[in-house]
């Protein structure tokens, strides 16, 4: 536990390291030819944040997408908790989910609901014994959080870009969760609102400990919070490393995100 | 064409575990309860006018149609009773399953469409939160029981149709007309028309919410899913129908 706190800079191993997320020759094809995931294996350890680069359609939404059971890959393996999430019962995989929160490219927040019920909808449905006064409360802390308090009686369509985004990390953190999956979360939004999103990122990674993977193709995103950096490209992990590793990195491909 | 035929298959082989799906989860607690009531009042009450203004005009139209041939041979005092024989066997059920496909399968085609597309369905899955109880399980609940009852208020407000369509050419008392009324029916005209309007509404939710849950990425798949579920549920209620014609035939 005592060597997880050290980031940005030193490479980290996995033998030192408790593993939370385990990936293993995954492989995915979709319909008849288009195979998107060809053997992806990478490991994500306890309390670090990986970013994912890869080109649009390369499959990174797939891959996390595999992690949660949204889709079932054709092989390979999933551990996540040290349990293989292709293994788990529906009972089993949704307690897991409660430990993984997802944020969603498009924020995915509930069009029928206010900003209020969207947070409260999925608390009323985890901690049943809390009353409406601790739910309204719990809500409030959240969107604290993410510094939209006042956006509380909205509903999703009167939010812009990024207060969506915010709102839905919120949604995400409610239950507290010990991973957290980003997909795109800076995608669409202007220098200083992304700059406040990666930000946010970084310090929910501080305050609660949380491992993460995060999807991006906003350098000065994955600069601010990657310890670690994987590259996707056709179907398999092309590159692994720090950030200045991969800034240096032989492959002129590779060093092509960086400029 | 085989693929066409093939894919046909398929989708019915889906939609057929769909709908089995409803029978497995509709019995499990926690029961939806607020949500089954947001879905009966928005089904329900909302197709009320829709339902009352075709009523009414059918029941009018039914009655002025009918006339010249009854009075042809001399039988106009059958004419309420036909009216309402017709209008509860067949035209009141069909109609109303009709227009409540064309409004609210498609509109549930099109609302869990757009959250399969937005990914808010997906979003509810990996919070732990079935969606298919959720979102499924109260839409079919509430078509299944609101259909059969604007079925039967359709049902009134054509008799009362029939009334202004009779009283056009004559005078006929409300008392008078509603007695001709009871006792041209019988109870077996009622319930068979009744039980199967728990199918047409069975078929209307679940065919909304099957094409809805099942709609593709990208946009204007929200409006295929829309278009497609009253397509189906207009040709479903057809069949239904002619299938209940056919078994009360055989039994009664
Ligand atoms: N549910 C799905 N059904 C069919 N094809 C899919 C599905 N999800 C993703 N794909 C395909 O997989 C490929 C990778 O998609 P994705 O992982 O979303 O890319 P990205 O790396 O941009 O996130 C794309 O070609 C996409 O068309
Ligand atoms: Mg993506």
């Amino acid at each position: 536990m005592l060597n997880e706190k050290e980031n940005t800079g030193t490479k980290t191993k996995a033998d030192k390291k408790t593993a939370i997320i385990e990936i293993k020759d995954l492989h995915k094809t979709f319909g008849n030819d288009n195979h998107v995931l060809k053997g992806v294996n990478f490991t994500v350890n306890k309390g670090e944040d990986l970013v994912v680069l890869g080109r649009s359609g390369s499959g990174k939404s797939v891959t996390i997408k595999c992690i949660v059971g949204l889709i079932t890959p054709d092989k390979g393996e999933i551990n996540v908790f040290e349990e293989n999430v292709l293994e788990l019962k529906k009972k089993e995989l949704n307690e897991m989910r409660v430990r993984i929160g997802f944020l969603f490219q498009s924020g995915a927040l509930y069009d029928s609901m206010s900003v209020r019920e969207n947070l409260a909808f999925t608390l009323r449905k985890h901690k049943r014994d809390l009353n409406a006064d601790e739910i309204e409360s719990e809500v409030l802390e959240a969107l604290d959080n993410v510094g939209l308090s006042d956006a509380i009686d909205k509903m999703p369509s009167e939010l812009s870009g990024g207060m969506r985004k915010r709102i839905g990390l919120a949604r995400t953190l409610i239950l507290k969760p010990e991973i957290i999956l980003y997909d795109e979360p800076t995608t669409g939004l202007d220098t200083i609102t992304s700059r406040e999103i990666s930000e946010l990122i970084l310090d929910i990674k501080h305050r609660r400990k949380t491992t993460s993977i995060i999807i991006t193709h906003d350098m000065a995103c994955a600069k601010l919070t990657a310890d670690r950096i994987i590259v996707l490209k056709e179907g398999t992990i092309q590159a692994e490393g720090t950030y200045g590793e991969l800034e240096k990195s032989e492959d002129e491909w590779v060093r092509s995100f960086f400029e | 064409m085989t693929l066409n035929l093939k894919n046909t298959f398929e989708d019915v082989g889906n939609a057929t575990l769909f709908a089995a799906r409803f029978f497995k989860e509709v019995f499990i607690p926690p029961y939806e309860t607020r949500q089954f009531l947001k879905q009966c009042y928005a089904i329900g009450y909302k197709s009320l006018p829709l339902v009352a203004i075709t009523g009414f005009i059918m029941g009018l139209v039914l009655t002025l149609q009918s006339r010249p041939t009854l009075v042809k041979f001399g039988a106009e005092s059958w004419l309420p009773g036909m009216v309402a024989l017709s209008l509860i066997r067949e035209i009141a059920p069909v109609i109303t399953a009709l227009i409540c496909a064309g409004k609210v399968s498609s509109g549930i085609g099109a609302e869990l469409g757009s959250m399969k597309v937005t990914e808010q369905i997906d979003a509810m899955e990996v919070s732990a939160i079935n969606p298919y109880k959720y979102l499924v399980v109260t839409r079919i609940l509430a078509t299944t029981l609101m259909v059969p009852i604007l079925v039967i208020f359709a049902d009134a407000i054509g008799i009362l149709g029939g009334y202004a369509g009779i009283n056009i050419h004559g005078d006929v008392s409300f008392y008078r007309y509603i007695t001709k009324i009871f006792q041209s029916l019988e109870f077996l005209d009622i319930i068979p028309a009744t039980i199967k309007t728990f199918f047409f509404g069975f078929f209307i939710g679940m065919i909304g919410c099957y094409k809805g849950f099942n709609a593709s990425n990208g946009t204007e798949s929200v409006g295929k899913a829309a278009n497609s579920a009253v397509v189906t549920a207009s040709l479903t209620i057809f069949i239904i129908d002619m299938l209940a014609v056919q078994i009360t035939d055989l039994f009664f």
